[in-house]
């Protein structure tokens, strides 16, 4: 039988998750908590749709012209798309098949056999560093920081295109010599083309509500311009390119 | 010819264009394309921006009051005022529609009543002895046509099937070939046209040769007409233009003499600014102009067509709000030989933007191929996400049916320029008529038996091969009384407000469309996929009649590129195109038909009850071709995907897309956000998409206009094939474009 993926939803016309016009495919199921995230409707398996690799497949392939045009393609996110790598696996094969763009966002944290021949196929990651202190990151996500710095490594040593993301949340990574051991730890990966300071936001928090879930975060507010530029300066410092 | 080829046409390529009238030609031998980027632009001058700040005065003042000024006592002609200047010192290129700027002048031809109601909203009154005139011994357009109305049409028009008639305005959507004054002058044109004339002696007059030959005469004297306006500006039209400040401003002349004479509901320019780039170049390599002072000229026609006012009912603004003139100015395109028409002068125009700041008029229409250079292409997208201000159709699609020398008429409406017009219709509700096929032809409102009795819909559950079959029958009926009205309406425009100037610039020969169009696409399109692929309960009122729906389970929407819907929306476009196509057409035109509502989307949806796809009475439709909002589940490019499978071979006059998005969800950086907008127009294009409207803005920014109009005096939005400032908005439109255009997924 041919494997089903457990989707939220697309989105056809992504533009901030790789370059280009994107297919951005959401996959339900993650195994991090974070306490800031935006689309907690992804944790869980639950109201999913049930997809094939072919159906998915002719469907984002109706968008090549788009993606053509535009030097996109397609990004698998969630949730956390590689626990479902054995799907995005025969997915991202198709797609190398004719020559379509691939990007995975993710959290490395789900690191092992299956993910390494995954990126076998993939030409971008967006690899988010949350924090680096792994007490830090256990406060934040719930799991251990190792599988993700594991990741970048492993990326680097692949030399797979990879934007570095961090999400940058008052009160809870805002840290600054935290950060800066981010910045030491990737500074000499000369596969990272950019690094994205996404300053968080307060857009996903009606979602909680919805879910019914306690969201610690009430009460925190978006970043300072100025702090934001901080953290942009600390990797900078380091020589990357800052978006 | 000899003559002018040492004075006037000095320096130009010689062809046909020389004997005969053929601006095409004359474009085509000498023009240059130019494939750079925008490095070489100017900045406003001081000068400028000293008369800009004038008219924005006198802008901001008639915000307040409504109009500025208005005419009470003689009616428009193309020689009616005095000359009239805004600064004659500061001005380069002059000319206005009355004697003083922004005053409205009066066009009782159309219809008196209008004229009347008009200037009292505002608070003038008509001059007892014009409207005398008007009352006893000049009948108008309006009189004429409810002469000849049936109470079938009346009772149609009345219940809001259909909607928006040129029946008490002008009809409109003619561009006369204005180059063509600055490129021979009037004497070459005169001459040309009696000699058309003479021509035109068949042994036996029938209707059509008296007709001709008294609308060839009109135009002559219009012509004459022109010249007159022309020396009260101290300029000779007789001759060929000699410079650029000469060419534009001849051809701008030519322009104010068709608005002064008319005010049809849209009053397009046609494709002026590589005409114009031809006298620029042989100017600049003359070394008698530079690059600034060519901006400078353009940035003051441009202010010249941003003043552009007509006198409007309260009701009239209710259907296109935002007192929109539709100067449509199309840009750009590639030429049938492959070179592209992108000149210099393209991104001047658009670069007028920027000098001059944001604005809905002129309507700046790309014409946008995929082959276009890129430096003009990200140009454009630079322009659209700063100011909002312009829109895109399609080149590729269009060439095909119309050659390389076209030009859009309002928003969407293609034709090829001085070679072919159009006889302006409105539009059909189809949506209520979807609702008088389930009701036997009753409103839903009102309950009255508008359309011919029949066997209404009985069941409790709508049944999709049953409602089809009665929507064949009312749509049948509808397009017959839709073109007998339009046939009515174009017989009596003909007769008694014919535009003789603008006429007068096209060939003898030309080609005439009769363009229907429809409303309602996608609340028909989702009502009979709710029906087929849900359950749909009619709710009856005692009298039997269905007035709501309850929708049991989900249904694919038109939007979310879903063949099963969208395959559905493009049999309704075919379907209703077919059954005009059936009916006969005042004077052989061809029929078309657009998918275009402007913002009447807004008054089309009050005027109807609710639908099978969940709407509720009342509640708008969705602007032009637009999926209705909230239903496009996938985001924008599945949205455009639905969007570019309807067919423009049955929409000939234009099918409009309007696209609002948020900055952010265009990208990060303003290099990413260009190359992603530059690829959804590409991308929708190559998949034959035919016109977009683009709106890169901030919600937020919307709102807080709302709240505080006098900070955002030229904030542009862009609906439906046109742009408007969004403070002159009425309310219920404002939160209608705030509500049902937006993508914001980042």
């Amino acid at each position: 039988m041919e494997i089903k993926a457990k989707i939220h939803s697309v989105e056809t016309c992504g533009t901030v998750d790789g370059p280009g016009i994107r297919y951005v495919i959401f996959f339900k199921g993650c195994p991090l908590r974070c306490v800031y995230c935006h689309n907690p409707d992804t944790w869980s398996g639950n109201n999913a749709t049930e997809v094939s690799v072919s159906e998915l497949f002719s469907e984002l392939r109706k968008y090549k012209e788009f993606m053509r045009f535009s030097g996109g393609g397609i990004t698998v996110t969630g949730g956390e798309p590689l626990v479902q790598s054995e799907f995005i696996l025969e997915l991202f094969k198709l797609c190398k098949k004719e020559n379509i763009h691939t990007a995975i966002d993710t959290s490395g944290n789900v690191f092992n056999e299956k993910v390494k021949s995954v990126l076998e196929y993939t030409d971008l990651v967006l690899l988010d560093i949350k924090a680096f202190d792994d007490e830090l990151f256990k406060s934040i996500t719930g799991k251990n920081v190792r599988n993700t710095l594991d990741f970048a490594k492993w990326l680097n040593k692949k030399d797979i295109d990879t934007w570095i993301r961090f999400v940058f949340v008052p009160t809870v990574n805002d840290d600054f010599d935290d950060i800066l051991k981010i910045a030491e730890y990737i500074k000499d990966f000369k596969n990272i083309s950019r690094v994205e300071v996404l300053p968080f936001h307060k857009m996903g928090e009606y979602k909680w509500e919805e879910l019914k879930l306690d969201y610690k975060l009430k009460k925190v507010l978006p970043p300072l311009e100025k702090d934001i530029e901080k953290v942009k300066n600390i990797f900078r410092e380091k020589n990357m390119v800052v978006v | 010819m000899y003559d002018n080829f040492e004075k006037h046409w000095n320096g130009f390529n010689a062809g046909v264009w020389c004997d005969e009238v053929d601006v095409r030609d004359f474009i085509q031998k000498n023009y240059t394309p130019y494939e750079g980027d925008d490095s070489f632009l100017c900045q406003a001058t001081d000068r400028t921006k000293k008369l800009w700040e004038k008219v924005m005065e006198l802008m901001r003042e008639e915000t307040k009051k409504g109009v500025l000024d208005a005419e009470t006592k003689v009616p428009a002609k193309i020689m009616a005022y005095k000359a009239g200047y805004i600064d004659k010192e500061l001005e380069k290129i002059v000319g206005l529609q009355t004697d003083k700027p922004l005053k409205r002048a009066i066009m009782p031809f159309g219809g008196l009543r209008v004229v009347k109601k008009a200037l009292e909203s505002y608070g003038y009154t008509l001059d007892d002895a014009t409207a005398e005139i008007f009352e006893k011994y000049r009948k108008t357009h309006n009189d004429g046509v409810f002469d000849a109305y049936n109470e079938e049409i009346k009772k149609a028009r009345h219940s809001g099937i259909i909607t928006g008639l040129p029946d008490a305005y002008g009809r409109g959507r003619i561009i006369g070939d204005y180059r063509r004054v600055a490129l021979y002058g009037t004497d070459f044109l005169i001459d040309n046209k009696k000699r058309e004339l003479e021509s035109m002696s068949p042994l036996n007059f029938d209707f059509e040769t008296i007709l001709v030959r008294e609308q060839m005469s009109e135009g002559i004297k219009a012509l004459c007409e022109l010249n007159k306006l022309g020396e009260s500006y101290g300029f000779d039209l007789t001759r060929p233009a000699e410079n650029t400040k000469e060419a534009v401003q001849w051809t701008y002349l030519a322009y104010l003499g068709a608005i002064k004479e008319q005010d049809g509901a849209a009053m397009s320019l046609g494709r002026t600014s590589t005409f114009f780039d031809i006298y620029i170049e042989r100017d600049i390599e003359r070394g008698i102009l530079t690059e600034c002072e060519a901006q400078e000229i353009i940035d003051d026609f441009v202010i010249k067509l941003r003043m552009v006012r007509f006198l409007r009912t309260p009701d009239y603004n209710d259907l296109f709000s935002g007192d929109p003139t539709w100067v449509t100015e199309s840009i750009g395109g590639m030429g049938e030989d492959g070179r592209t028409l992108v000149t210099k002068n393209s991104f001047r125009i658009l670069h007028t933007l920027n000098n001059l700041g944001p604005a809905p008029e002129p309507n700046m229409t790309v014409l946008w191929s995929v082959r276009l250079p890129e430096g003009f292409k990200d140009f454009c997208a630079k322009t659209s996400i700063e100011t909002s201000s312009v829109q895109y159709e399609n080149d590729d699609l269009m060439r095909r049916y119309w050659g390389d020398d076209y030009a859009i008429a309002c928003c969407v409406s293609a034709m090829r320029i001085g070679k072919q017009m159009q006889f302006f219709g409105a539009r059909a509700n189809l949506a209520k008529a979807l609702l008088y096929a389930i009701n036997g032809g009753r409103d839903e409102k009102s309950g009255e038996q508008i359309a011919p009795m029949f066997e209404p819909v009985r069941a409790e559950y709508l049944e999709y091969d049953e409602v089809i079959k009665k929507f064949e029958q009312i749509t049948g009926w509808l397009a017959r009384i839709y073109m007998n009205s339009l046939n009515v309406i174009h017989f009596m425009h003909d007769k008694y407000n014919f535009e003789s100037l603008q006429m007068a610039l096209h060939d003898k020969e030309i080609l005439r469309t009769q363009a229907c169009g429809i409303a309602g696409l996608s609340v028909v399109a989702d009502s009979l996929s709710a029906i087929k692929y849900a359950k749909v309960k009619a709710i009856r009122n005692d009298d039997g009649l269905v007035i709501d729906y309850e929708i049991e389970g989900d249904y694919p929407a038109f939007g979310n590129n879903d063949d099963r819907v969208d395959k559905i929306a493009c049999d309704i476009v075919k379907g209703f195109m077919e059954k005009l196509k059936k009916q006969t057409s005042y004077r052989n035109s061809m029929t078309t038909m657009s998918i275009l509502t402007i913002t009447s989307n807004v008054v089309y949806g009050k005027k109807t009850g609710s639908t099978p796809d969940g709407r509720k009475a009342g509640e708008p439709f969705a602007p032009g071709a637009n999926p209705m909002h909230g239903r496009d589940k996938k985001g924008a490019v599945a949205s455009l995907k639905s969007v570019s499978k309807l067919p423009y071979e049955y929409s000939q006059d234009g099918i409009s897309y309007t696209f609002s998005i948020i900055p952010q969800a265009l990208g990060k950086t303003s290099e990413e956000k260009i190359k992603n907008l530059t690829g959804i127009i590409d991308g929708y294009f190559y998949d034959e998409g035919h016109h977009i409207n683009i709106n890169v803005l901030e919600r937020e920014t919307l709102y807080d206009a709302m709240e505080h109009p006098e900070k955002y005096p030229q904030l542009t939005i862009r609906i439906s094939g046109y742009a408007v400032n969004f403070i002159k908005l009425t309310r219920e439109q404002q939160l209608d474009v705030i509500n049902r255009t937006f993508h914001n997924v980042v």
